[in-house]
């Protein structure tokens, strides 16, 4: 009896161990890499009619030129898309995000955004996100859907009408399509800074534990 | 995170490059790989010192194939692109090519004549004045650049699906295929089913003036439906096939279908 409980407790302590369960992981690093992949061959087409009054260093973009862009783009995009739908059906099918991401509140963010100003935010239990990581990690899903939805937008204007009306027209879709690319950029460089400076995530994105 | 270089068990590095070295495609045959960007940003990305450029190549194309088919399936032919009040025109509408308007193909109206080839019953040519003479539609739509640009215009003309009722083509057959006068042989094939739409006209005149030199004198097609560089100038000649041709840009990588 005495040496089962034992064994109870030990495969408790092991499974409680692990922070990021194997389909998190695995979608993550695929997610990675389509991110970047889109990221930049988006560049590259960016910079055949730019929005803004700049265009990307060429050796930070993909495709060689607007043609092989397009290409490495329309091919990332599946992966990018069935990963993501995938994630997102699990991730909402298994309560993951339901218990990691929520509740936000505002008086927890505030809170959490003045210690981590103050280098008092302390990473001790990765199971659990605090609230800056609770807004980032559900804003940069929404972000995700919306870099989609005005991806396909623009993609097909014509056949996928009702997508280019919800963002105002063809031009305004082009700009949401920038923005969120822009806020994916944002994410990713804080998103990076925060792994290396703590290594034990990173450790848990690739490992699990 | 430090770099460090990507490994795979068992395999000797230097072989790796020397086999990848000899699947090398010729970089002057495709665009998209000279430029040498694209492999410098996927080294940069994985770590690895050794790609093999022509699979990547050959996956593109082969997603690309893929992403044709998809479209062909998402296409509805009774969906209508937007059309815009005259307000709504941009001006100036921009010109766009890949030489400079003095380049674009200067031709006599007197000597210009549509030939008419393939799958069609009656392949007489056919004159200016007597295109002038069919029914002609205005729509002002927004043409959409496969750089990403668009811009609005109002373009008058004969529906393509008449013209091709008019000389009993085979519209059952595959593609039309469009010839024009642009200096290195502009081409483009267009998808019967696109070609039909209802929209897809033959253009003679542009904000109701007689087609500029600019925008594609003496006739372009205007296809809403798909992305500018599928919407020849100067068109010369168009096929009824069954056979895909290719295209000018078609052939240098841009997505054969291009529908929006």
């Amino acid at each position: 009896m005495a040496s089962l409980t034992v064994t109870d407790e030990q495969v408790t302590a092991t499974k409680s161990k692990v922070i990021q369960p194997a389909w998190v992981r695995v979608m993550h690093w695929i997610n990675a890499l389509a991110m970047i992949l889109m990221i930049l061959s988006g560049w590259q087409i960016y910079n055949a009619s730019p929005l803004f009054d700049f265009r990307f260093p060429r050796e930070y973009t993909l495709g060689g030129w607007l043609g092989g862009g397009l290409l490495w783009h329309f091919a990332a995009m599946w992966l990018l898309m069935i990963n993501g739908l995938a994630y997102l059906v699990t991730g909402i099918a298994t309560g993951r995000f339901r218990k990691k991401l929520l509740p936000i509140t505002a008086s927890g963010v505030l809170h959490d955004v003045r210690a981590a100003l103050t280098f008092k935010l302390g990473h001790d239990d990765l199971t659990v996100y605090n609230y800056v990581q609770r807004l980032l990690y559900a804003g940069i899903i929404v972000v995700g859907v919306l870099i989609v939805l005005s991806g396909l937008a623009i993609w097909k204007p014509v056949q996928l009408y009702y997508l280019v009306m919800l963002f105002g027209d063809y031009p305004a879709a082009r700009y949401v399509h920038f923005f969120c690319m822009a806020a994916i950029c944002a994410f990713l460089v804080v998103h990076v800074l925060l792994a290396l400076l703590v290594p034990k995530s990173l450790r848990a994105m690739i490992i699990g534990r | 995170m430090a770099k460090r270089p990507f490994l795979i068990p068992g395999v000797d590095k230097r072989l790796l490059i020397k086999d990848s070295l000899k699947t090398m495609p010729d970089v002057t045959r495709r665009r998209f790989i000279a430029g040498g960007a694209s492999l410098g940003a996927l080294t940069l990305l994985t770590g690895c010192d050794v790609i093999d450029s022509s699979s990547a190549e050959t996956m593109l194309a082969k997603v690309s194939k893929f992403n044709d088919a998809v479209q062909a399936w998402m296409f509805n032919p009774d969906a209508l692109a937007p059309t815009f009040p005259e307000s709504a025109i941009t001006k100036p509408f921009p010109f766009n090519a890949y030489y400079d308007l003095d380049d674009a193909p200067d031709i006599s109206a007197a000597d210009w004549k549509l030939e008419v080839r393939g799958l069609v019953d009656n392949k007489k040519s056919w004159t200016l004045d007597e295109l002038y003479k069919l029914p002609q539609v205005t729509q002002i739509t927004r043409h959409i650049c496969v750089e990403g640009w668009s811009a609005i215009g109002s373009w008058t003309g004969t529906p393509l699906r008449d013209f091709l009722k008019l000389i009993g083509a085979d519209t059952r057959a595959n593609y039309v295929w469009f010839q024009c006068a642009d200096k290195d042989g502009y081409n483009s094939p267009l998808d019967m089913r696109s070609a039909l739409h209802p929209q897809t006209q033959m253009t003679f005149k542009y904000a109701n003036e007689i087609l500029p030199r600019a925008y594609g004198f003496p006739m372009k097609i205007r296809v809403p439906t798909k992305l500018g560089f599928k919407n020849p100038k100067y068109v010369v000649s168009m096929e009824v096939t069954n056979d895909y041709k290719g295209g000018y840009w078609e052939d240098q990588g841009y997505n054969s279908f291009s529908g929006s």
